[in-house]
């Protein structure tokens, strides 16, 4: 029934195709060669000629090559088992691969087809079933794991039968549904979808309201991210996105971590592979490998499959939220995602954007953030899906098309800036201008509040603000010269100079220091904000800086130490003491 | 790969341009080599029956009706241990007087690694060098650039640091390298009595550039021989990656592909990912390590072609003079090494990772001192203190010429900022303070 065709034309991936019946766009086909299978994507249909983009090396590829095409859209398969994988673009394990080396054609299932799961019904017989109903659950990793009825379900089918509790393989029949046209339909725990649609099988989108917990001080108190959010850090080669998002992904207050290496570097994915099984999840006392999963498609791999792999990262988050969980989505980089989109789009001699990027590039980006979210189900229960992408803009520079359009879609900023990674201020999030707009949310306001601090949302405003007075104040005393200011310049300085040491850096590397916990971060932020309201005074400027130098050291030792240690409480006198010399009397 | 007849050759050639034919063959494969009136040329696009072939040493004087045959495989490598100790040029055939390499012939530019047969690099490579042990620690398996002016002795720094860095292999890939280097190159590895551990594949400035496209693949085909078949740890230098870049450009440029920024292809991003990325810790003990160059334009890193380097390399060594003491130095701000955090403090004394972070903070503070002072103004007390650090950890520690060991290197430092600074000033966790802090 499905379409065949020949080889008549290649350049580098993209291969023209003579068909033998119809061809549907997007369509998934095999090109045989030599062989091996090479899977790949119809991606345009010109008169009687099949474009289609390769996932694979296209070494030895000739005219005649027979291609066979199977009707159906690149799907991701969906079902217990996927917590702690490690999947390419295309979904195939990484560790069922065999050999040292990525074989091409070669390719892995999804889900482990033999093991048995403990599956226990949520519904009963006659009961009515919607698309993403929970029909049961099983236990992956700990988590509730819904199997759920058919996401692309149409209107109220019946629920004819129903397993009996009992251990069952992902692909045993569990329920027998009857759809709206009577038709009868045997569900498995395996569910399917298109990676490039927005699975919609929840009942509305609300805007976030609840903190993301994530540890850092630069996020949480200055530029928070909610559940359900989106963010993406901009930044020049070497500033530290990918470390930043690793340090989210190990630490955030998250159900389900999905981790995208889309394009960057091997060694980095090697990293999550050899840490996050020795790592402990603060939430739940289980290893950080047991709630991640890590799709894997690194710079030297297909570039075409690169594309593919932050719609399947994507789609799985898409799963787990439909199961009411807390997904965290991450992508590393979202600019080689373009960039493989520039790829194609220029061999297919399409009329190229800026900077030869096609000319929808901010379309496509504006719908997959768009496709993130906090979603109430169909059954009432919520769940979201947060994502952070970074974005690596050529030079530097981020007057260039895929930061501008992405920050169109993405509500949170956070730059790195390449002046404090020099200075290794780390993290470089530039304080002044990054954002999050989620600070305006009268949601998140009222939550905040009630749930997080009192102070929070003012606490953050009245910190930016001491940053931007301190930037000021530098950038006047750097105009003048030390003495062409009033000492009050310095000291507006050196309080910046103070934030920035003890609340923005943070040694990403340092036991303690890594992960703040809500409740320090908000003792240290009015801390610090008191010591900012005070008036010094100083009898000469070059009293300031030995002053504050003193204080951010004990400072900075503090946020070494172990909450509640003996040297926690020492070094928090040493800095109460130190902060409250050269107060005016008035002030005390 | 089938094997084609030898005898069915073409006289035929429709199209000619400066780096490609285009001609009616039957049964051509992607990729697949061919000789061109001799000239090695590999198959680039086919359409229908028309076949372009990318002509390496360029198309000057082809005839259109030359005589094409297709040889029916992708370049290929004899690969055995006698590659030991050879210098041969971009296809893999002797310059040096001496009989063409036996070996299995095998397909340069294979597969990638699965990433998860892949280990973590965890062993610190040293090299004597302050710059690079001290600040920028380089770990087995990792891939890092010099990015230098081309005034900048950028190849004798990495024949020192190849030399010092203890390989079972040293593998060199020259590409567009002078006729003087490549003999310097030669001499010093004659003099260090290493030669039977260097393989070098060669195309010099005197080489059409477009065979350079073949230089990196050969290279890493053959260090992938000895780190897998071998399991020996493989240090690949390759020379001058912007040199390469440039002859990406050419080809890609004369098939029409739309260039995007300094007219690079939109594709440069890949193309150097494809090589740097077969840096690798293998689970047994081999390993590939590559230290390329990267020349500048006047120190311009955002340029695409050092700027997609970065993107791609686990950071880079930045050469460049000091103006203050004439030392050509390891700039501490620009440089990165990603990989130290894996080795610093563990595999070295505890203290590296304080001590080198004060450091550089300091260096810092020097520098904006000193812009400070070039603007006019006043300096205080300790804007001269850090002026004075400055200058003697430049001279001690940073300048590519002083050598000394891990130890020596972390005492230096301690020794300099105890000298200028109060622990206070330094930011360092007290306990190492306590342990290590000189007066
Ligand atoms: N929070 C941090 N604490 C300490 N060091 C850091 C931190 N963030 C980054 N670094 C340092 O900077 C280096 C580069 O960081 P990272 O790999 O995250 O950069 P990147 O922005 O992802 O670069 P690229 O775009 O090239 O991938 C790290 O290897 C580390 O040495
Ligand atoms: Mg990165």
């Amino acid at each position: 029934m499905s379409a065949t065709g020949k080889v008549k034309g290649l350049i580098a991936n993209l291969v023209m195709i003579e068909p033998e019946g119809a061809v549907r766009q997007n369509e998934i086909c095999f090109l045989e060669t030599a062989g091996d299978w090479l899977m790949g994507e119809v991606i345009k249909i010109e008169g009687d000629t099949i474009y289609v983009q390769i996932y694979d090396s296209t070494r030895g590829v000739r005219i005649g090559d027979k291609v066979t095409f199977t009707g159906s859209m690149l799907e991701v398969t969906l079902g217990p088992g996927m917590l702690s994988r490690k999947y390419d673009g295309l979904q195939s394990d990484l560790d069922e691969l065999e050999g040292t080396f990525l074989q091409r054609g070669q390719r892995s299932d999804a889900l482990d087809m033999n093991r048995n799961w403990d599956f226990k019904p949520l519904m009963k017989t006659g009961e009515e079933v919607v698309a993403g109903a929970w029909l049961g659950v099983v236990e992956e990793n700990g988590l509730p794991h819904r199997i759920m009825a058919p996401f692309d379900l149409k209107g109220h089918a019946r629920l004819l039968e129903m397993a009996a509790q009992g251990t069952y393989k992902v692909t045993d029949t569990i329920a027998t549904i009857e759809l709206e046209n009577g038709e009868r339909q045997p569900l498995t725990m395996i569910n399917k979808w298109p990676s490039k649609l927005a699975m919609k099988a929840y009942k509305q989108k609300l805007r976030p309201f609840k903190l993301l917990e994530t540890g850092i001080r630069t996020i949480d108190t200055l530029h928070p991210m909610l559940e359900g959010g989106t963010g993406f850090i901009p930044g020049p080669f070497g500033c530290g996105k990918t470390v930043l998002q690793q340090a989210i992904a190990k630490q955030a207050k998250a159900d389900v971590v999905i981790v995208a290496a889309c394009g960057e570097r091997a060694n980095e994915v090697v990293e999550i592979f050899t840490e996050f099984p020795e790592l402990d999840d603060p939430s739940t006392g289980r290893k950080l490998i047991e709630r991640t999963i890590i799709i894997a498609n690194t710079s030297s791999m297909p570039v075409a499959a690169r594309e593919a792999s932050v719609y399947t990262a994507m789609t799985i988050g898409e799963y787990y939220r439909s199961m009411g969980l807390r997904v965290l989505l991450l992508v590393d980089s979202t600019s080689r995602w373009a960039q493989a989109l520039r790829e194609m789009s220029n061999r297919l001699e399409e009329l190229p954007g800026p900077d030869a990027f096609p000319m929808d590039l901010t379309a496509v980006i504006s719908s997959f953030y768009a496709r993130a979210g906090y979603v109430t189900l169909n059954n009432d229960e919520q769940g979201s899906i947060t994502f952070i992408g970074t974005v690596s803009p050529a030079g530097g520079n981020l007057k260039e098309p895929v930061t501008e359009a992405t920050k169109k879609a993405a509500r949170c900023f956070y730059a790195l800036e390449q002046r404090r990674a020099d200075s290794k201020r780390y993290p470089a999030v530039d304080p002044i201008d990054s954002y999050s707009k989620y600070l305006e949310y009268p949601e998140f306001q009222s939550y905040a509040s009630s749930s997080v601090g009192k102070d929070w949302i003012s606490n953050a405003l009245e910190i930016k603000n001491v940053m931007l007075r301190g930037k000021e104040a530098a950038d006047q005393i750097n105009i003048l010269g030390d003495d062409g200011v009033s000492i009050d310049f310095h000291v507006e300085f050196w309080k910046s100079e103070m934030l920035d040491f003890i609340l923005l850096q943070q040694d990403a590397f340092d036991d303690v220091d890594m992960f703040t916990p809500i409740h320090r971060q908000a003792f240290m932020s009015s801390f610090l904000l008191d010591i900012s309201r005070r008036n010094y005074t100083f009898n000469h400027f070059s009293e300031v800086r030995p002053f504050f130098r003193k204080l951010i050291n004990t400072l900075k030792q503090l946020n070494y130490a172990e909450e509640g240690s003996d040297a926690y409480e020492k070094l928090l006198e040493e800095a109460k003491e130190l902060s409250e010399l050269n107060v005016e009397v008035s002030n005390i | 790969m089938k094997k084609q007849p030898f005898n069915i050759f073409y006289t035929e050639i429709e199209n000619i341009t400066k780096a490609t034919v285009a001609l009616r063959a039957d049964n051509a494969g992607n990729e697949e080599l061919a000789l061109v009136e001799g000239r090695l040329a590999q198959v680039v696009k086919i359409r229908g029956s028309m076949v372009t072939l990318q002509v390496f040493s360029g198309t000057e004087g082809i005839a259109n009706n030359a005589r094409v045959e297709f040889l029916g495989t992708a370049p290929s490598l004899a690969l055995s241990d006698k590659l030991k100790g050879r210098f041969l040029n971009a296809y893999g055939q002797p310059i040096d007087e001496r009989p063409a390499v036996e070996g299995p012939l095998t397909e340069i530019g294979g597969p990638s690694v699965n990433p998860v047969r892949r280990k973590q690099p965890n062993t610190p490579i040293f090299t004597g060098i302050a710059g690079i042990d001290l600040n920028n620690t380089l770990v087995g398996g990792q891939k890092i650039p010099f990015f230098a002016d081309p005034d900048q002795p950028y190849n004798e720094v990495m024949a020192t640091v190849a030399l010092r860095a203890k390989a079972d292999k040293i593998i060199l890939g020259g590409m567009g390298i002078s006729n003087d280097d490549l003999i310097y190159f030669k001499d010093t590895f004659r003099n260090a009595g290493v030669l039977d551990k260097i393989i070098a594949f060669i195309n010099t400035t005197q080489d059409p550039p477009v065979e350079r496209l073949l230089i990196p693949d050969m290279v890493l085909t053959t260090a992938e021989y000895f780190a897998v078949e071998k399991q020996e740890q493989v240090l690949v230098l390759l020379t001058d990656m912007t040199l390469y870049a440039d002859a990406l450009s050419i080809v890609s440029n004369r098939m029409d592909q739309i260039p995007s920024k300094d007219s690079m292809p939109g594709s440069l991003y890949s193309d150097l990912a494809r090589i740097y990325e077969k840096a690798v810790q293998f689970e047994g003990n081999g390993s590939i390590t590559i230290i390329a160059v990267t020349t500048l334009n006047q120190g311009d890193i955002t340029h695409a072609i050092p700027d997609n380097t970065g993107y791609i390399t686990e950071g880079q060594l930045f050469l460049r003079k000091d103006s203050e003491t004439g030392k050509v130095i390891i700039d501490p701000f620009r440089s990165l090494s990603r990989l130290k955090q894996l080795v610093i403090g563990k595999k070295t004394r505890e203290d590296h990772p304080q001590i080198m972070n004060a450091c550089i903070r300091l260096f810092a503070d020097a520098s904006e001192a000193k812009i400070k002072k070039e603007n006019g103004f006043e300096l205080t007390e300790y804007n001269n203190r850090t002026l004075a650090f400055a200058k003697s950890y430049t001279e001690s520690l940073l300048a590519i010429d002083v050598q000394m060991d891990m130890e020596e290197m972390l005492d230096k430092a301690w020794e300099l900022v105890g000298k200028f600074f109060q622990p206070e000033e330094t930011g360092i966790k007290q306990a190492m303070v306590e342990k290590y802090w000189k007066d």
